[in-house]
């Protein structure tokens, strides 16, 4: 943190800026220009398959960097509203020009990675969170590493490997991948030559639709793919990402050897909303109170006061605004209107949303 | 790729639950009985279509809601902060005269901007949909001593949902002044005008006097731990704003004493105090004339018991009172100068309301209704001629608040009360 930086961020220049942040006025100056707000622009969009793109990103000066694994928070502005999703850094955190990248599939309903993969476009603005998460490297990177990944759950370990590949790791790195075919698989070229210039991983792809000819593996994970490649599970450190169920084949398999301890796992969660079912389906997550209950139609107002809690709240009808919430993810609909919305981290009255599907809010 | 979020302690109970009253709008435990608003206009039918309609005007510009509204309060936020920077620089040149009091004009300007249209609209909510924290009506503070959490609880909740229903809505009056016909009298009302005027130069500080809710406390209706807390918001928001305008800047102002004269500091801590002021009268003409002109109609909590929205609505069309005036003038009110529609659509987006106001002229007419309008100078004519006529005795004594005659139909309904109580009790 630069000595400016700090002193702008520093109490008594709070004092004079009072109620506001000196963010409210640096922002009028320059949109980059932050002590406390992370933002970037879009250096470069690149397609990495039909339906994923890579985006680099140039941080302003508030960024802290991020540990390879970890994720940020990406909220572009579309028609005056900012659209915030959660997405895997998979650049290598050595890089020296500043710039990191996320990689993001376009999901079907996901309205935020459909709009990165088809409009985004260089110098756009985006809002960032620091990165954040646990699903990260040890400070000290031990002799035997695996990292498994299953579609666009590479993201995470892409950027552990990059990383290690800048590091000049000397330990014993598996990385093995699912992806449904070559087609569907990111970053297949860097791969290819990863594959063929590293001393110390030994890369794996599986294509569990179409193999390729003369694979050494096929078809989905199993415990003999990892005895296959000599991997022993109680002695290695493994990372795991993808969709629930290739990391609950893993959890199992790791359950079954007593190697639990070494496993860890980061889920792949995309936001779907399922308009089609009725309303009483899911569950409601009190992120806050951790508590969870099963959605039960009611408004999320009236199913925390079910589950014991009290929210704030006014009116009940709408009006107040007293009980407006964040609403960590999930599709909520609106008792009135009708109208259902699914964007992450957005406010909400939660005395006239419903939720619709599995809901999570800060409450 | 999964969120990952730190776990925080459990939620303490928040204020807005701590009361044992009914939260949905007036809904009583008799629910066969039906609210009477509005129905020496009206028939219960025309109320619902009239409910209908309003509900329909208001999802139309929730679907249009866009880029359009987004860059209108970024640019009055901008512009804001301008006024905010060229007044606190032209106000440390007070050796300067015509640059100090045009300083002094710009920050009058800035924290009228900045307490209307900006901090009073985005807590409401009227932003929320833009999900950007800087216009984010729970976080947002505004520039002002009243603490933006029992500001948002008093006027949000309080004021919009009950609005001008006796003993319900706390600003009919504010606990003050006796506006209103139906109001008792009281001797110090006496005073209305006088008080008003002093109200008037320290509008803020009444403000937040008024969401500390005192009498809510004295009267049983608020626990002590809830007082206290409002007590300590209050003390604290009051700090950070006394800080800033009369100890940070003056102070900043003493770096120029050696190259100037040693004056400057107290100059700027004036000036500073002169734009608190300005914003005061501002706010305080805006806000009364909202409510209080003649015509503005007033209810009792039997007529609105289990009203429908279309009465909820007609209560807020009878209930305000608009003022007419340039684009500018609604700027600079926030836009409260289309009170009604305010009160109508509270959490849409300010700039729309001169749009709104087509529809709700287009339905009062259909229905033949009163709209209250004026100009600036005829509204305020009204409120001060209302504040001075009511504040002479009534000649009825049951208008006289501790007349004879009021004690003994309090006492009366208390007995009722009482009675009703324990039959229900032995029942």
């Amino acid at each position: 943190m630069g000595i400016v930086r700090k002193a702008l961020a520093s109490r008594p220049v709070a004092a004079f800026t009072s109620p506001h942040t000196v963010d409210h006025y640096l922002d009028q100056v320059h949109p980059m220009l932050a002590v406390h707000h992370v933002r970037a622009r879009v250096v470069e969009v690149i397609r990495e398959t039909g339906v994923a793109s890579t985006v680099v990103l140039r941080p302003n000066g508030t960024w802290e960097g991020f540990k390879p694994g970890q994720h940020v928070e990406f909220g572009v502005e579309v028609d005056g509203k900012r659209r915030v999703r959660v997405f895997s850094v998979s650049s290598s955190s050595q890089r020296k020009d500043g710039l990191f990248s996320v990689s993001v599939k376009a999901h079907p309903d996901g309205y935020v990675s459909q709009y990165l993969h088809h409009e985004l476009s260089p110098r756009t603005l985006v809002h960032l969170s620091q990165a954040d998460g646990d699903f990260v490297l040890p400070a000290r990177v031990p002799e035997d590493l695996l990292l498994l990944s299953g579609g666009s759950g590479i993201t995470p370990v892409m950027s552990m490997l990059r990383t290690l590949r800048d590091t000049g790791h000397r330990g014993r790195v598996t990385f093995l991948h699912y992806a449904r075919s070559r087609e569907d698989e990111m970053f297949s070229d860097e791969l290819d030559e990863l594959a063929a210039t590293l001393d110390f991983a030994r890369v794996v792809r599986v294509y569990t639709r179409e193999p390729a000819e003369g694979a050494e593996l096929t078809g989905r994970f199993s415990l003999e793919h990892l005895k296959h490649l000599g991997v022993d599970a109680a002695t290695t450190l493994s990372y795991v990402c993808g969709p629930a169920g290739l990391i609950a084949t893993v959890r199992e398999a790791y359950d079954g050897m007593g190697a639990a301890e070494q496993l860890r796992m980061e889920y792949f969660k995309v936001p779907t909303v399922d308009l089609e079912a009725a309303d009483a389906t899911g569950t409601l997550t009190f992120e806050d109170s951790g508590i969870v209950a099963e959605n039960s139609g009611t408004t999320i107002l009236e199913q925390a006061e079910a589950a014991g809690l009290k929210p704030e709240y006014g009116c009940r009808m709408g009006v107040c605004n007293t009980c407006a919430l964040k609403k960590n993810h999930g599709a909520v609909r609106h008792v009135i209107t009708g109208e259902v919305t699914a964007s992450t981290d957005e406010t909400v009255k939660i005395c006239v949303q419903v939720p619709v599907g599995d809901v999570n809010v800060a409450l | 790729m999964s969120h990952y979020r730190k776990k925080r302690a459990p939620i303490e109970p928040l204020s807005a639950s701590n009361h044992n009253k009914a939260p949905i709008p007036l809904v009583g435990e008799d629910t066969t009985t039906r609210a009477t608003v509005g129905l020496d206009l009206m028939t219960y039918e025309q109320l619902e279509e009239f409910g209908h309609e309003l509900d329909a005007v208001r999802q139309r510009v929730l679907d249009d809601l866009g880029q359009a509204d987004a860059d209108y309060i970024r640019r009055v936020i901008k512009a804001q902060r301008i006024f905010d920077v060229l007044g606190r620089v032209g106000i440390f040149m007070p050796f300067f005269p015509p640059v100090f009091v045009i300083g002094i004009l710009c920050l009058g300007i800035s924290k009228i901007l900045e307490n209307m249209e900006i901090g009073h609209n985005v807590m409401h909510g009227q932003y929320d949909w833009m999900n950007d924290p800087v216009v984010d009506g729970k976080k947002y503070e505004w520039d002002n001593v009243a603490p933006a959490q029992d500001w948002k609880h008093g006027h949000n909740f309080i004021h919009h949902t009950y609005t001008n229903i006796h003993g319900m809505d706390r600003d009919i009056g504010y606990n003050l002044f006796r506006i209103d016909d139906e109001q008792p009298w009281y001797p110090s009302h006496r005073f209305n005008l006088p008080l008003a005027t002093m109200l008037m130069l320290f509008f803020e500080w009444g403000v937040m006097y008024h969401g500390i809710e005192l009498d809510e406390y004295l009267g049983g209706r608020m626990s002590k731990s809830e007082f206290k807390a409002r007590k300590k918001r209050a003390w604290q928001k009051v700090r950070r704003q006394v800080v800033k305008d009369y100890v940070a800047f003056p102070l900043a102002a003493v770096a120029l004493v050696p190259f100037t004269s040693w004056w400057v500091p107290l100059a700027v801590l004036g000036a500073n105090f002169v734009a608190n002021i300005m914003r005061n009268i501002w706010t305080f003409i805006i806000i009364f004339c909202g409510h209080f002109p003649a015509e503005v109609e007033t209810f009792t909590e039997d007529e609105a018991l289990n009203e429908t929205r279309g009465q909820w609505y007609l209560r807020q069309l009878l209930g305000s009172a608009n003022i007419t005036g340039s684009p500018v003038f609604h700027v600079m009110s926030g836009n409260l100068s289309y009170q009604i529609e305010h009160h109508l659509f509270p959490d849409i987006p300010a700039r729309r309301y001169p749009e709104v106001a087509k529809d709700v002229h287009r339905l009062v007419e259909k229905y033949g209704l009163r709209y209250n309008t004026g100009r600036l100078s005829k509204q305020i004519g009204s409120v001060a001629r209302q504040l001075g006529a009511l504040g002479k005795k009534p000649s009825d004594p049951y208008k006289v608040g501790n007349s004879p005659e009021s004690k003994a139909l309090r006492r009366e309904k208390r007995e009722a009360e009482k009675a009703a109580r324990e039959a229900l009790a032995n029942a």
